[in-house]
């Protein structure tokens, strides 16, 4: 991998490199033809050109972001650098809970297209580290072996919801570098590339001749994609002069698909059904491929029809598209479908196997007519002449496709299909084009002249080959850097020579990282994949052996339903706060934007179940599309060790990584302060926040200041339980981050209560109304807590069952039950226990009393109190008790905390206070004295 | 006659033989070895507390409740009797994990957390140890029983014994997470606290204590005294099935009659007025016991009352006995300080001169002690704990001038002197007189 510079502390400097052109005059913002970027103190010079992929500087220094540069561009004073990407995520990148939708244990290399919207596609050129390889592993072929550690494999998109099979055509596009010529740049500006598959170059009226060369090259630097994600309004679509047109130029542009594909009944097929996604622009791509589902087996036919015609050859892939990306459902045909295509293809190959280049030429015929055709298109429609682009595209890079399209075949199975061609020679010859010509992706034309010779070395080679798949993929990955020229296609010598500079150039470009992965070929066989050991081994409590008895009687059934962790299917009575919180947190996330809310309450008044009902409503709408997806973070204030611990915590559960507190806290600074643009809300609950309190209040501090952050889109919801708590404990400077949306639950009213319960029992008759009544009106008067609450009701149901001589035959719970209930929860137990202490206990209780009254003071030492008792003990007639023992009675009194004692090594020095009143204690003893 | 002494000895040898299996039998009570078939005078709480733990065995529900009683009164045996009967049931046998913890044991929360993954053998443990940091150590914790779900995990039952203790823990992180993981869906627990301290819920934070059930079992006895001396006899009775019947029913009859005895009743009487609990009751009987042997094959009335003085005895009077004259002239001297100056702390100067006053006037069996051999004396007092410096800080002042307080009782001096063995009469007459 090229050595990408990832500590902040190395300073890089980039330039503009190429000429600059103008693509939008308005914004004056021009476009660059490559990025030259080199470290301070180096030498080296990394050349970054758009069709590349690129690391982009990240929260993590270890894993940067990666993404295909598409665009890059800059104002008029080349002081702001921006470039336009496509994203890829790493699979940390993907939240925690959907990581499982993956369903089997990722390639450490692994990555994913990235079909979502809400990340910003423009990016601040000088967060660009270098460029990586990516290499694209069809779905069904294993990933290839891990030796080769700088390149990363896709295989997946993840469009925010669920993993789906990559499209190829994705990744297809991307032939990469783009050599830096003299001539004038001529890939489009301005694709947005989440929008429309367009790529629209005012480069286009300047030339209205066509040139393939031209064509191809701003084909393949802009990235074709078919999302229809119009949702998303790019910032830079908004700079863009088509933006008010963007609408329409989709439309056109499948209007032009359709006339482009007009000679070819079998691709008009596949294009009308875009062209029938794409007016509608809301349609999902899921949506897209549902009905390219419905077609599939169609599609199929359609295909091997299609092959009859050499322009629709380099459609293949977009056929198989539609294939692949139901693998999920139809795994079957989804993995037969590509072979069969290299089958024929190679079928189709040998009878011409002798001319390829007529072949070639043959395509590039077809090419030309085409390109001609859209450029006709173009000057009748000036305003989106560069939308015109991808049909010729698609048709511009046809050997590209047929290689690639072996490519899915391991190294088995390619020789099984090449066997199984009528003619076992060509096909073999076929075979080691597409293989060992990583140089030449089009060795069909030029080498196959010297096809005898070649021969012989072949069969040498196959047999490397045969082992040797990941070396063919990564140099299949360099081949799309080429695209043939006009010139290479009409001689081969002179294509040899022009090929040979490109390389050259593009391995200049490339630097390292191609050069290695080239020349070093790799012997180890690919069968193995790497056992990605889990990070840590999950934890859980061992299941049980006999499945847990459900409720059977009515009674069982309402305590189930009256536990408090029983969730309710609403929460009655706290609409008001319900509403408060969900319209703050909606429009935070609406505008992607931060902000803090303070919640305040007594202990069981719902705060925290609020909260998260209100994100389950947000969590819903979000999946309904209704609002951008946000991410929701929990972390309690009591669940952890140490204030500082909230950093590890909220960092493991952003990116799963594990790291210390201060690194921690750098990472989650870093991450909430740089306009890092891929970012989604992040809704954070913190709760029982006092308990983040530090001398320093760095923790509280922070976790107010990120969202004030004007690239952190974050918002922060507290809870702790007093309402001045703001006033009470935070310093000015945190107090004031905290802001002013603050929010107080008020305890439940009785009637609050009643209905909470109510509604928890949802038709269960097992209480009495005044039962009901009189338990919500006890809480109500002191404590107003719901738990507090159910916990009485549930406790009183058990009463009412224990009461009936037998369980069935219990009826509803009456009063009498809750009262018993009542009692035993408020009842104070210091009365019972006095009366149940034996007697010299209820003598030494007297003589404290005793001697407090002589005193006139709630005080006495042992020694005092003792002298006392003494007396006392003989006025009832008992034997006197020695020191020791009397001792021993003051500490079974003090265990009890009937009285409060001082440290028992003071001996009969030490103080003894009484933990009851004096008349409690006296009302207990009157009728043992009695 | 050969033949007699040969069924003697014969006789002899059975009787070593059950003698020893009666104190076996006894001794595994008193010790409390063995449990009880059933907790006595607690029905209503043990059903409470089996029914309670069985929902969380069988239902997965969670609960939390406290066993609140004194010292000794059967907390942890009803626990234990309600475990032994719960893991008798077919369903509860194999589906509940019990975890104790002890709040003396456990002192914080870092060590709890370890013993707690520890007893459920996470993936976290390896043999006995475990890994990771507290921090590591709680999420991974609480992740576990996050995982968990009413209907499928296993319950885990929290023992904590010395609850209050607990509540002493830093922010009362566990018991907190212990009682939320209680109170929502996640694994099934259960949180048994056993506590001796009846404010025990005011110890708990709000949040913590509102997360809590508030079930509280009491187990206060009201044992009358006549229950008292039926529990006594049954604890010295011997179970039904002894192997010889005949020495069951000697022995038997003897512990029936000796309940009946009017000294034994007296000493019980005493002995129920101070405590009431069990716990003080087996260590007398223990002590009684263990003075039947093969030729006394009974407890005696008097064993019992000899086993009362001992447990009564009063320990500083015990000390007493062991000072030298010098050291106990010490002491009277500083019993008339206390009356001179009304319980006012005193020091060694003050001491010495008192000492020396009467050696003045009248000693004649006592002679001069240079004041280093006194001062040694008045250290051995203070290492022995009957005297008490009330300085903290002992380093600043001379050791002459410390003040001091005497933590003796006149009473138990003056006992003491009767019982001191030739005493010199001055030395007592000195002490029974008011002023030095």
């Amino acid at each position: 991998m090229v050595r990408y510079f990832t500590r902040l502390r190395v300073r890089r400097i980039y330039k503009w490199g190429g000429r600059p052109y103008i693509f939008d005059r308005k914004l004056k913002s021009y476009g660059f033809e490559y990025l030259n970027m080199s470290v301070e103190g180096q030498e080296a010079v990394t050349t970054v050109t758009p069709g590349q992929y690129i690391l982009i500087e990240g929260n993590d220094d270890e894993y940067p972001f990666v993404a295909k540069l598409l665009k890059l561009f800059g104002d008029e004073s080349h002081k702001q650098k921006k470039a336009l990407v496509q994203w890829f995520l790493r699979l940390s990148e993907v939240p925690q809970n959907k990581k499982l939708l993956l369903g089997r244990s990722p390639h450490p290399q692994e990555i994913f297209y990235y079909l979502g919207r809400a990340c910003d596609d423009e990016i601040n050129a000088e967060s660009i580290l270098g460029t990586v390889h990516v290499q694209h592993v069809p779905e069904d072929t294993p990933f290839p072996e891990p030796g080769t550690k700088d390149t990363l494999y896709v295989k997946l998109s993840w469009d925010t919801k669920a993993f789906n099979v990559l499209d190829p055509v994705l990744m297809q596009d991307t032939s990469a570098s783009t050599p830096p010529k003299p001539a004038p740049p001529l890939f489009t500006p301005c694709a947005s590339p989440t929008a429309t598959p367009v790529s629209r170059g005012p480069v286009h009226h300047a030339l209205p001749t066509p040139d393939p060369t031209v064509m191809r090259r701003a084909g393949s630097v802009s990235d074709t994609r078919a999302t229809m994600s119009a949702g998303k309004r790019s910032t830079l679509e908004a700079e863009s002069i088509h933006s008010a047109s963007k609408l329409s130029a989709s439309k056109i542009l499948s209007a032009k698909r359709r006339g482009s594909a007009a000679d070819t009944p079998g691709v008009r097929k596949k294009l009308q059904l875009s062209i029938g996604a794409s007016p509608g622009k809301k349609m999902t791509r899921a949506d897209v491929l549902c009905e390219l589902l419905d077609e599939e087996m169609e599609s199929e036919k359609v295909v091997s029809l299609k092959l009859s015609s050499s322009v629709s050859h380099s459609l293949q892939h977009g056929c198989s598209l539609s294939p692949m990306r139901s693998g999920c459902k139809t795994p079957n045909g989804q993995r037969r479908f590509p072979w069969k295509l290299t089958s024929i293809s190679l079928d189709r190959l040998s009878p011409t196997a002798l001319g390829e280049q007529d072949f070639s030429s043959d395509l590039l015929l077809a090419v030309i007519p085409l390109a001609l055709e859209d450029e006709v298109f173009e000057a009748g429609l000036p305003t989106d002449a560069g939308s015109a682009n991808t049909p010729k595209k698609r048709q511009a890079t046809p050997r590209r496709n047929y290689v690639r399209g072996q490519k899915p075949t391991t190294p088995s199975r390619r020789k099984e299909s090449a066997m199984a061609i009528r003619e076992p020679a060509l096909g073999v010859l076929a075979e080691e084009d597409s293989e060992d010509s990583p140089m030449q992706p089009i060795a069909l034309t030029p080498r196959s002249k010297r096809k005898s010779a070649q021969l012989v070395s072949l069969r040498i080679r196959k047999q490397l080959n045969l082992l040797d798949n990941t070396q063919e993929l990564i140099s299949d990955g360099d081949d799309d850097c080429f695209v043939p020229s006009k010139k290479e296609l009409q001689s081969s010598s002179n294509e040899e020579k022009t090929d040979s500079e490109e390389e050259t150039v593009a391995k200049k470009t490339r630097g390292r990282n191609c050069k290695t992965s080239v020349r070093t070929p790799h012997k180890t066989p690919s069968k193995k994949v790497t056992p990605s050991t889990p990070r840590c081994a999950t934890p859980c409590i061992p299941s049980r052996t006999v499945p847990a008895r459900q409720p059977g009687n009515i009674l069982e059934e309402a305590r189930a339903r009256l536990h408090v962790s029983s969730v309710p299917e609403s929460l009655p009575c706290r609409e008001q706060e319900f509403q408060d919180i969900y319209n703050f947190v909606e429009s935070k996330v609406m505008d992607g934007t931060g902000g803090c809310m303070y919640i305040s309450g007594v202990p069981g008044t719902g705060k925290t179940a609020t909260i998260h009902e209100v994100i389950r409503c947000l969590q819903h709408a979000s999946d309904m599309d209704e609002i951008p997806t946000f991410r929701f973070i929990e972390i309690n204030g009591m669940k952890m060790t140490d204030p500082h611990q909230a950093y590890v915590q909220i960092l493991q559960k952003l990116t799963d990584q594990k790291v210390t507190a201060d690194h921690a806290a750098a990472l989650l600074e870093k991450r909430f302060s740089n306009p890092a643009p891929k970012k989604e809300t992040t809704v954070l609950l913190v709760d029982e926040l006092d308990l983040l309190w530090t001398r320093k209040q760095n923790v509280m501090y922070n976790l107010f200041d990120w969202p004030t952050r004007r690239h952190a889109r974050l918002v922060v919801l507290t809870i702790a339980n007093t309402m001045d708590l703001p006033e009470r404990i935070m310093i000015n400077r945190v107090a004031s981050r905290l802001g002013l949306t603050r929010m107080s639950f008020q305890p439940y009213s009785f009637k609050q209560l009643q209905q909470i319960i109510t509604s928890r029992l949802n038709k269960v008759k097992a209480f009495e109304e005044d039962a009901l009544q009189l338990v919500s009106r006890k809480v109500a008067a002191l404590s107003g807590d719901a738990r507090r609450c159910l916990d009485i009701c549930r406790r009183a149901t058990e009463i009412c069952e224990h009461s009936a001589s037998h369980p069935s035959s219990a009826g509803l719970v009456k009063m009498s039950h809750v009262m018993e209930a009542l009692d035993e929860m408020f009842s104070s137990s210091y009365i019972t226990a006095i009366r149940c202490a034996s007697l010299q206990e209820q003598l030494f209780l007297r003589a404290v009393i005793a001697e407090f009254r002589r005193l006139g003071l709630e005080e006495a030492t042992f020694q005092q109190v003792f002298v006392q008792h003494r007396t006392l003990s003989r006025v009832e007639g008992l034997q006197p008790i020695s020191v020791s023992e009397g001792l021993a009675v003051c500490q079974r009194l003090g265990a009890c905390r009937l009285l409060l004692l001082e440290a028992s090594r003071l001996d009969m020095l030490q103080r003894v206070r009484l933990n009851v009143s004096q008349d409690d204690v006296l009302y207990a003893l009157k009728p043992v004295r009695d | 006659m050969d033949n007699i002494i040969r069924k003697y000895l014969i006789m002899t040898l059975f009787k070593y033989g059950y003698i020893f299996q009666v104190q076996m039998i006894l001794r595994e009570r008193f010790c409390h070895q063995r449990l009880p078939e059933k907790p006595v005078g607690m029905e209503s709480q043990h059903k409470h507390l089996l029914e309670l733990l069985r929902r969380t065995a069988v239902h997965g529900e969670s609960n939390s409740v406290l066993i609140v009683g004194p010292r000794g009164s059967g907390k942890t045996m009803l626990l234990n009797c309600v475990l032994r009967e719960l893991l008798e049931v077919k369903d509860v046998n194999k589906n509940v994990l019990p975890v104790h913890l002890n709040g003396l044991l456990q002192t914080d929360d870092r060590i709890a957390l370890k013993e707690i993954t520890r007893q459920l053998n996470l993936e976290n443990v390896v043999g006995d140890k475990v890994f990771g940091s507290f921090a590591e150590n709680l999420a991974f914790l609480l992740e576990a029983l996050k995982k968990g779900d009413r209907s499928s995990s296993r319950p885990v039952l929290f023992i904590l014994d010395e609850f209050d203790l607990f509540a002493h823990h830093k922010n009362q992180t566990l018991l907190y997470n212990l009682l939320d993981v209680s109170q929502s869906a996640q694994a099934p627990v259960a949180v048994i606290g056993l506590t001796c301290r009846l404010d025990v819920l005011e110890l708990l934070e709000k949040r913590v204590k509102s997360r809590f059930s508030h079930r509280q079992i009491h187990l206060l006895s009201s044992l009358s005294f006549i229950q008292y001396l039926d529990n006594v006899r049954s604890q010295l009775s011997l179970p039904q099935d002894f192997p010889d019947t005949k020495f069951y029913d000697e022995w038997n009859d003897s512990i029936k009659t000796l309940c009946e005895d009017q000294l034994v009743v007296d000493v019980l009487q005493s002995h129920y007025n101070s405590s009431k609990d069990f716990r003080s009751l087996h260590l007398l009987l223990m002590l009684a016991l263990s003075r039947v042997s093969a030729s006394k094959p009974a407890i005696k009335p008097t064993d019992l009352l000899e086993a009362s003085r001992v447990c009564m005895v009063d320990s500083k009077a015990n000390i007493l006995h062991g000072l030298s004259i010098l050291e106990l002239c010490l002491i009277i001297a500083m019993k008339h300080l206390n009356d001179i100056y009304e319980g006012e702390p005193f020091n060694f100067q003050m001491v010495h001169n008192e000492f020396k006053k009467f050696l003045q006037r009248k000693s004649h069996s006592i002679h001069n002690f240079d004041k280093p051999v006194v001062i040694k004396a008045f250290e051995h007092l203070q290492q022995l704990e009957l005297i008490k410096s009330m300085d903290s800080s002992t380093a600043k002042i001379q050791k002459e001038y410390q003040l001091m307080k005497l933590l003796l009782d006149h009473s138990q001096i003056m006992e003491a002197l009767q019982k001191y063995p030739q005493c010199p009469t001055d030395v007592k007459q000195w002490a029974m007189s008011a002023f030095g």
